[in-house]
């Protein structure tokens, strides 16, 4: 098994002791199949046990250890070395406030989330004894894409109108009320209209795509972000040029 | 927060730049053509004098100038936007009055054809 | 433990040197300066047209000078690039369901790939052209 020196540098931040962050350059030996989470936990292992960052899973499904690599947003357990060359530049997601080192203050995306009830809100009350809910197959896979999102942020990192308007819901919270939405089984899309058929709900959104290109889970939240405007306006044409209806 | 009514200005947004990608070159092409002298006749005043005078005509060209203008004026709100340009209340009335202006100023100069 | 977050400050103006990703996208936003100029120019041909044969030919005497014809190439180079970025992302906002599985999005892109053609072939035979 091949080992090579790697060298990093890595934005650090204490602060308990920095004005503002700085690089710091780490050397280290890394096997050839590691990846950037290894290179990290070889460093806290053995050179510098203050760094700090999220990690969990290292298998790229608990969506913990966001950071970016070389400016781009990327899940580090799956952000291979033998991908880079020279001094690989490690930095905290983009667009959240840096706690210290590699952890990011993720409460907005967080509160965001909370906010368009991603979960189900059934349309009609159904007691135990009716059964389950029955969907086909045809019916889940309408949403399910949507639905591997593992809340890693790695596209409000990527999207350059989060950067410029915090207000802004972001996508990976628009595509999980949208995934619920579209699911047969819910019965609460009115209710997240309210969220996000807003100025700073889908209407933020220009349509750059960064978000679907830096997705590692393929869960397309550009998509996802166009099919809630084309919804929505078919809601609004509704609303306001039929009579009677007054949602 | 309300919701937005940003779908009326986003429909003709999506609606005009359809109607752009699909024709815009083309028509374009036609102007090249007429300007470098390459097709006797086009875009000639009979030509096109025959072809506003019929209502199909009239309606072709307003649907086309109309849809444009609104397509660009909200793309260029946007745009004005990313490129740094925070006041979007100011931006976005003077770019869907200029489009409101065009829409106007096209249909009356059609029905005098 | 006292907290103090750092906040990363973006460049509003600059943001989008940041990644040529960035530099794709606002290129295709600037097609609409094009697309509005170009709808401007029909605007002044129409009204030309309606003011009668002398002032429609003295615009149509305009537009062949050498720096009409450059701007006219620049603004088909922008409504082609429109067009093209257009196409490509149609499918991610109209998906299509047939049973359990989609519609590949090529088969979208490719139904605009030959509208746009056959509009195009429509409108020059029309005119006179072909």
């Amino acid at each position: 098994m091949n080992e090579r020196m790697v060298q990093l540098d890595v934005l650090r931040y204490d602060p308990q002791i920095d004005d503002e962050p700085h690089f710091q350059r780490y050397e280290v030996p890394c096997k050839e199949e590691w990846v950037v989470l290894d290179a990290l936990n070889a460093i806290k292992e053995s050179i510098d046990p203050t760094l700090n960052y999220r990690w969990s899973c290292h298998m790229a499904v608990c969506g913990s250890c966001g950071m970016m690599i070389n400016g781009e947003p990327r899940l580090s357990c799956h952000a291979f070395l033998r991908d880079f060359e020279g001094v690989i530049r490690v930095e905290p997601l983009a667009n959240f406030p840096i706690e210290r080192d590699l952890v990011t203050v993720a409460d907005d995306f967080i509160d965001k989330l909370k906010r368009v009830k991603p979960y189900l809100i059934p349309g009609e009350t159904r007691s135990i004894d009716e059964g389950e809910y029955i969907q086909t197959p045809a019916q889940l896979m309408k949403y399910r894409h949507f639905s591997m999102c593992i809340n890693c942020m790695l596209c409000y990192a990527a999207c350059p109108q989060y950067a410029l308007q915090p207000l802004f819901l972001g996508p990976a919270a628009i595509t999980l009320a949208h995934r619920y939405n579209l699911d047969s089984r819910d019965g609460g899309r009115d209710e997240r209209q309210q969220v996000i058929a807003t100025n700073e709900g889908v209407w933020e959104c220009s349509f750059v795509g960064a978000c679907s290109e830096v997705c590692p889970k393929a869960v397309d939240p550009a998509g996802a972000l166009q099919q809630v405007k084309v919804a929505s306006t078919l809601d609004w044409f509704r609303e306001h040029l039929l009579p009677g209806d007054t949602k | 927060m309300a919701k937005s009514n940003k779908p009326i200005v986003w429909s003709l947004f999506a609606a005009g730049g359809t109607l752009a990608a699909l024709l815009a070159p083309v028509l374009v092409l036609l102007f090249l053509l007429a300007a470098t002298d390459h097709a006797p006749g086009l875009l000639s005043y009979a030509q096109l004098h025959a072809f506003a005078a019929h209502w199909l005509g009239k309606l072709f060209l307003l649907t086309v100038i109309a849809l444009f203008l609104w397509h660009a004026a909200h793309r260029l709100r946007v745009a004005l936007h990313d490129f740094g340009l925070r006041q979007d209340r100011i931006v976005a009335v003077i770019v869907y009055l200029a489009a409101a202006v065009g829409t106007v100023l096209s249909v009356l100069y059609l029905v005098r054809i | 433990m006292s907290r103090r977050p750092f906040v990363r400050q973006v460049s509003r103006t600059r943001w989008y040197f940041k990644h040529s990703r960035y530099l794709r996208y606002m290129s295709r936003e600037v097609t609409c300066v094009f697309i509005g100029a170009f709808a401007l120019l029909l605007l002044c041909a129409v009204e030309r047209l309606s003011e009668g044969q002398a002032a429609y030919e003295s615009f149509l005497a305009a537009i062949t000078g050498p720096w009409s014809i450059l701007g006219l190439s620049i603004v088909l180079i922008f409504a082609v690039h429109n067009a093209i970025s257009w196409f490509n992302v149609t499918p991610k906002a109209l998906p299509v369901q047939i049973g359990e599985g989609f519609l590949p999005g090529r088969f979208i892109v490719a139904a605009h790939y030959a509208a746009w053609i056959l509009i195009s072939l429509a409108v020059l035979f029309f005119a006179g052209v072909l």
